[in-house]
């Protein structure tokens, strides 16, 4: 990763810092307008997912290439209670908070990479991606 | 407040000026249940133009705002939200659905002068 940008997520406050620095980064790189707004809900939801669940932690924004191609990267990292059942947390509409359940799989959906790894006790991180066509 | 909310004739206008914390969010849904009563609104616009993300939270709280003016007696337009907006939402499953939208505000109004009571059919299904 060539450039890193690093976002404490600790308040609602923080949702709105890192989108907007993800949507400045993806902008320098020369994503177009719909994928600004793609990489910035991605953003907002695992922002929102680590309040949520793990009360705070940390979204790490960097620049990646691939042969030539660049792209933006979004790492998610939390230490909190970790998903004991990943494919679960993965459906659409399933939900432990009480929310619409969409998160996780719209944010799959929203980027090109998207890995989740997560320990219980220890905590999760989710790896995602976007490539510029 | 972060969202101001003008009284028009019967109706309340709240124009969404920047990017919303989730708190800022729920102080508008709050504010528009209580005003809708005080004023004795009929109808409440909620002009999201200036959204450049609308989360699936943003998304749920929107709808919440429609549904409680609903129950309140008064009827929500949702206008302004952009075409990147819209692409992404759609991404993610957020269909406002049960919820009137509009282009821009003077949609929103002659949506509102019409007296339509779009009855969502599809309440709380989703988005």
């Amino acid at each position: 990763m060539k450039e890193e940008t690093r976002v404490s997520i600790q308040s609602d406050h923080d949702i709105v810092t890192a989108r907007q620095r993800g949507r400045t980064l993806a902008q320098q790189l020369g994503f177009s307008n719909s994928n600004l707004t793609v990489i910035a809900t991605a953003i907002s939801e695992l922002a929102r997912n680590i309040l949520l669940y793990a009360k705070k932690g940390e979204l790490t924004l960097g620049i990646i290439e691939n042969n030539g191609r660049q792209g933006l990267s979004v790492v998610a990292r939390d230490q909190g209670p970790g998903i004991p059942d990943i494919n679960r947390a993965m459906d659409v509409g399933y939900s432990t908070s009480g929310s619409l359940g969409l998160g996780l799989p719209g944010v799959r959906r929203l980027m090109d990479e998207f890995e989740i790894v997560s320990r219980v006790g220890k905590g999760t991180t989710v790896t995602t991606a976007k490539w510029k066509p | 407040m972060a969202v101001p909310i003008l009284k028009q004739g019967p109706y309340l206008i709240a124009s969404v000026q920047s990017a919303l914390t989730d708190a800022e969010l729920l102080e508008l849904r709050n504010a528009l249940v209580l005003m809708v009563g005080k004023y004795r609104s009929r109808g409440v616009i909620v002009d999201v133009t200036a959204m450049d993300v609308m989360d699936s939270f943003a998304s749920r709280t929107l709808r919440d705002i429609a549904h409680m003016i609903r129950l309140r007696g008064a009827e929500t337009v949702i206008v302004g939200i952009q075409p990147e907006v819209a692409f992404t939402m759609v991404q993610l499953g957020l269909t406002l659905e049960g919820v009137a939208t509009a282009l821009d505000l003077e949609e929103g109004l002659t949506f509102l002068d019409r007296g339509v009571k779009k009855l969502g059919g599809h309440v709380g299904a989703s988005g």
